[in-house]
């Protein structure tokens, strides 16, 4: 699916640029953010590198694998093919508190690191699993309970009541997690995704399907 | 029907004010300011507590750091390269024209359609066109409303993406794109749909 979102972006890009006269702005573009993905790449490291250090003290002193434990009735709904004692579970929790807290330089190195742990669990290191997927769509549509970067846009540009939106945005966000992770679910059971599921065969067992 | 819709748009508004008066978002602040070193202390006893060393374990995690961060780079690219030229060629303007007369059918003031379209492209392109609107028509008025509140409830969907795919080397993303729009899209009706009751 990214083919065509990528493919399309780029050709809607070169159309419209050439019939608009934009053509010069838009090779300019191309070469600008390329150099900002690196920027943005290499701005990561001190913070992943802090957090990876972190979380690898947790993981040896047993903190993931406690967390893991401690919400292992939720983990079985939205991840039932990954063990229930794993670490990704547990990183996964750390990542999803963070985004929800609002802690977006921790958040995504915990989230990158428990990438890594659901990979661990991957026949396939080039595809995405169904757990990866769901986890993404708590990532991507993550609940939000302060969007602090717009309320201090809202306040510098005399809000009476700049924090106002909080209410509108936890609903909101709300149902957008939720229905991204229901959608997660439903479209790991179309014949497109189970051809392309890494554990495919554990799927195609029944006694699977039923404890689903 | 119609009563127990009145009631649950009622409860929707008192539990809207309640949330602004209770000293909610201190608390959260404070929460959220705590958490970082609540994870630290916690993680350094317990690991120190089970003799281990700590430092040279920090070290051996903190090692991998620069080969994530490094990993990223060509999913990065990709992705904000691709968005970069769709920003720049103006074809956002056709689009929205393309769909404006369907905002009116949701009761969505047309001119909050570009934020809705870029947020899940551009985290810093939608935040600019935010400002620009409150700018325009006031952080406390519907459109600027509505348009904080569209920001505040999705993330950049493309770049979380490219980012956590990237880390790992995942380049078939199967069903995550599907899942991760419809997730705005319904967060995008939801924005639209809560906004007009808490603040029409």
């Amino acid at each position: 699916m990214l083919n065509y979102i990528w493919f399309g972006l780029i050709l809607i890009s070169l159309v419209v640029g050439a019939f608009t006269g934009n053509l010069e702005a838009v090779t300019n573009a191309a070469i600008e953010y390329a150099a900002t993905a690196v920027t943005i790449a290499l701005g990561l490291i001190g913070i992943m590198a802090f957090w990876l250090g972190i979380m690898k003290i947790a993981e040896k002193g047993g903190i993931i694998k406690l967390l893991s434990k401690a919400i292992k009735p939720m983990a079985k709904i939205l991840f039932p093919n990954i063990p229930s004692d794993h670490p990704a579970i547990g990183t996964m929790l750390m990542n999803i508190v963070a985004n929800w807290l609002g802690l977006g330089n921790a958040a995504t190195p915990l989230g990158l690191k428990a990438m890594d742990n659901l990979q661990e669990l991957n026949p396939k290191k080039d595809t995405a699993t169904n757990a990866m997927v769901v986890f993404l769509a708590l990532n991507t549509a993550s609940i939000t309970i302060i969007p602090m970067t717009v309320i201090a846009i809202r306040q510098e540009l005399g809000s009476a009541n700049p924090f106002e939106i909080i209410s509108t945005a936890v609903l909101a966000s709300t149902c957008a997690c939720i229905s991204a992770v229901i959608a997660a679910k439903l479209l790991q059971r179309t014949p497109w995704a189970k051809k392309s599921d890494p554990n495919r065969k554990d799927i195609a067992e029944k006694s699977e399907v039923k404890n689903d | 029907m119609i009563d127990s819709l009145t009631v649950a748009t009622e409860a929707v508004v008192q539990t809207a004010t309640v949330i602004q008066e209770s000293g909610f978002v201190t608390f959260m602040k404070a929460f959220s300011n705590l958490a970082i070193p609540f994870i630290l202390f916690v993680t350094l006893i317990l690991g120190f507590a089970k003799k281990i060393k700590v430092y040279e374990v920090f070290i051996e995690g903190a090692k991998d750091g620069f080969d994530v961060a490094v990993r990223i780079i060509p999913y990065l690219v990709a992705i904000l390269v691709a968005i970069g030229m769709f920003r720049a060629s103006g074809a956002m303007d056709y689009i929205v024209k393309l769909l404006s007369p369907l905002t009116n059918l949701i009761g969505m003031p047309a001119e909050t359609l570009p934020v809705a379209l870029m947020r899940p492209l551009s985290g810093s392109g939608s935040l600019g066109i935010v400002t620009e609107l409150i700018n325009e028509h006031g952080a406390d008025s519907f459109i600027g409303r509505l348009a904080s509140t569209m920001f505040g409830s999705t993330e950049t969907t493309f770049y979380v993406l490219a980012v956590y795919f990237g880390a790992v080397g995942i380049k078939n993303s199967r069903h995550a794109v599907a899942a991760g729009l419809i997730g705005d899209f319904v967060g995008l009706l939801a924005a639209v749909f809560f906004c007009r009751i808490v603040f029409l």
